[in-house]
């Protein structure tokens, strides 16, 4: 390690620039102007789309709020709120078991690559095709849409547990292993303590979006408030329209609320 | 293989015999390891980082399943177990951790608890309810290790030596026959270390539970093992009282001399 072996080379690159990632995002903002320029979006048509947005917005005002409005409103948000909580519930309780066998460092791959597909199965709609679908097995109402929603809880809850799961501390775990538990044993004491925080805050999230769907499946026929706000859209009875446009909001900050307080507890 | 002559056993409570681990075949961690250990005592095992001593105590308790060789404890092998007689050797073995390892967000008198899990069946342990004898005994070691008011304290919310003694209590409370320690020292301060070294030493001393412990700090172990193993690249290189451990051996284990004051 002499001094005269350094010999002046050309600088060390301490932050080497990426050109592959200069490439991607070059192509997406080359796809984003091909886009932009396919669909026929014009200043112009957005001008116009801007007033008979005014005129729609002006009809809409004051909101209607008749008794017999009002009854008709709150039966579909009770009933509503009656398919999110209910889906949840057993969203939530099935995803339990499916996350825990499709978490890869519980179970063995086959076990888990079959609750992946599952997930992913449950995954691969949007909860109002689900709702379509089990309108016409089931029939109108509520039922289609609590289990349209099942299946919506399922996917998302489980994917995120299973996910949770993997990221667990495998250590705490062994220590649990190393005292002769049984595979239960480690499941409640080591794995679940880890989890569980995470996942009932996932299940907090889940009923603050079922709330969210539970709305819409009623378009389709799933029940709740949805086929009552369908059904003043199509009658034009746009002040009843934001009557329940603004009862869906402050039932959905409410419960944003209720779900960050249950996340909060549960820490 | 000296240290055997003290037990009733003619090779002692505790004995590997051609005991090999290779994660990657062709690469083994640990070769022919052949040591026997007597039923009472300290025996420390020193060596550089990587050459398998968390590897040999983690064969021991099935942990990690050795690619060949035997392990006989008390006369039973310990080697080839599985299911149900695994975990019944399992929870005779009691295991300090190099991390702790309690899990956090338990209260410390679950993670002691979590010692028993080997005895209580899974549902009571999930519904919290202990027999009375385990919560007793569980107390007597949260007294012995000074962190009875700990109790029902969160883990993550102790300090590293608490959390160790924590660890320590969880390990006693099994009741085992054997205890051994991974590197328990490895996270704490100086003047911690000594603590826990002490602490397991005077409990297992007060039980009659022979020790096995991994250790990086050669002082320490001269001032708390009996007997002292040294390994380097996956063998037994030095094995003998701890008054005998001289500078050549370090030399041998560890490799170079400059270290060495």
């Amino acid at each position: 390690m002499s001094e005269a072996a350094q010999v002046p080379t050309a600088p060390r690159a301490a932050l080497p620039a990426s050109w592959l990632r200069r490439a991607g995002f070059i192509a997406l903002g080359l796809y984003t102007l091909y886009a932009f320029s396919t669909l026929e979006i014009t200043f112009d048509r957005f001008v116009r789309g801007l007033d008979q947005g005014a005129k729609f917005l002006a009809r809409m005002w004051p909101p209607n709020v008749e008794p017999s409005k009002l009854a008709l409103l709150s039966q579909g948000m009770i009933e509503s709120i009656q398919i999110a909580v209910l889906a949840t519930f057993v969203g939530v309780l099935l995803s339990l078991p499916l996350g825990l066998l499709a978490a890869r460092n519980l179970v063995p791959a086959a076990v888990s690559w079959t609750a992946r597909g599952i997930i992913a199965l449950c995954r691969s709609f949007h909860p109002v095709i689900v709702a379509i679908l089990f309108v016409k097995a089931v029939g109108f109402g509520a039922l289609a849409g609590i289990l349209a929603l099942i299946v919506a809880s399922m996917g998302f809850v489980s994917k995120l547990f299973a996910e949770a799961i993997e990221e667990m501390n495998l250590k705490q775990v062994e220590a649990v292993r190393a005292t002769g538990a049984t595979f239960w044993g480690v499941l409640f004491i080591g794995v679940l303590p880890q989890v569980i925080a995470r996942f009932v805050g996932f299940a907090a999230y889940q009923l603050d979006s079922n709330l969210r769907n539970s709305t819409m499946v009623g378009i389709v026929g799933g029940g709740g408030i949805g086929a009552t706000l369908f059904t003043a859209y199509q009658r034009f009875d746009y002040d009843f329209v934001l009557t329940i446009l603004i009862v869906i909001i402050a039932v959905i900050m409410v419960s944003e609320i209720a779900s960050a307080w249950l996340r909060r507890v549960f820490q | 293989m000296t240290s055997a002559a003290d037990s009733p056993d003619a090779r002692g409570a505790l004995v590997l015999s051609k005991l090999s681990k290779a994660y990657v075949a062709g690469k083994p961690v640990i070769t022919d390891i052949d040591l026997a250990f007597s039923a009472r005592g300290i025996t420390a095992i020193i060596g550089p980082s990587g050459t398998g001593k968390s590897t040999l105590i983690r064969c021991i308790n099935g942990l990690v399943t050795p690619t060949s060789g035997e392990i006989l404890f008390k006369g039973a092998r310990l080697t080839g177990l599985t299911g149900q007689a695994l975990r019944a050797a399992r929870r005779r073995i009691g295991m300090v951790h190099q991390e702790y390892n309690l899990v956090e967000r338990l209260s410390v008198m679950e993670n002691v608890l979590s010692g028993r899990l080997g005895y209580v069946p899974a549902w009571r342990a999930w519904l919290r309810k202990f027999p009375q004898s385990d919560i007793d005994r569980a107390f007597e070691l949260l007294d012995a290790i000074g962190l009875a008011d700990f109790a029902t304290r969160r883990a993550d919310q102790l300090s590293g030596g608490q959390r160790q003694r924590v660890g320590i209590a969880r390990a006693l409370v099994q009741e085992p026959e054997l205890l051994l320690a991974d590197e328990p020292t490895s996270s704490l301060d100086p003047k911690t270390s000594v603590e826990i070294v002490e602490l397991i030493g005077r409990l297992a001393g007060a039980r009659d539970i022979p020790v096995i412990i991994n250790i990086h700090n050669v002082e320490l172990a001269r001032r708390f093992a009996t007997r002292i193993i040294g390994m380097a690249q996956g063998r037994v290189v030095f094995d003998g009282r701890a008054a005998d451990l001289r500078d050549r051996h370090l030399a041998e284990i560890y490799g170079g001399e400059s270290w060495i004051e």
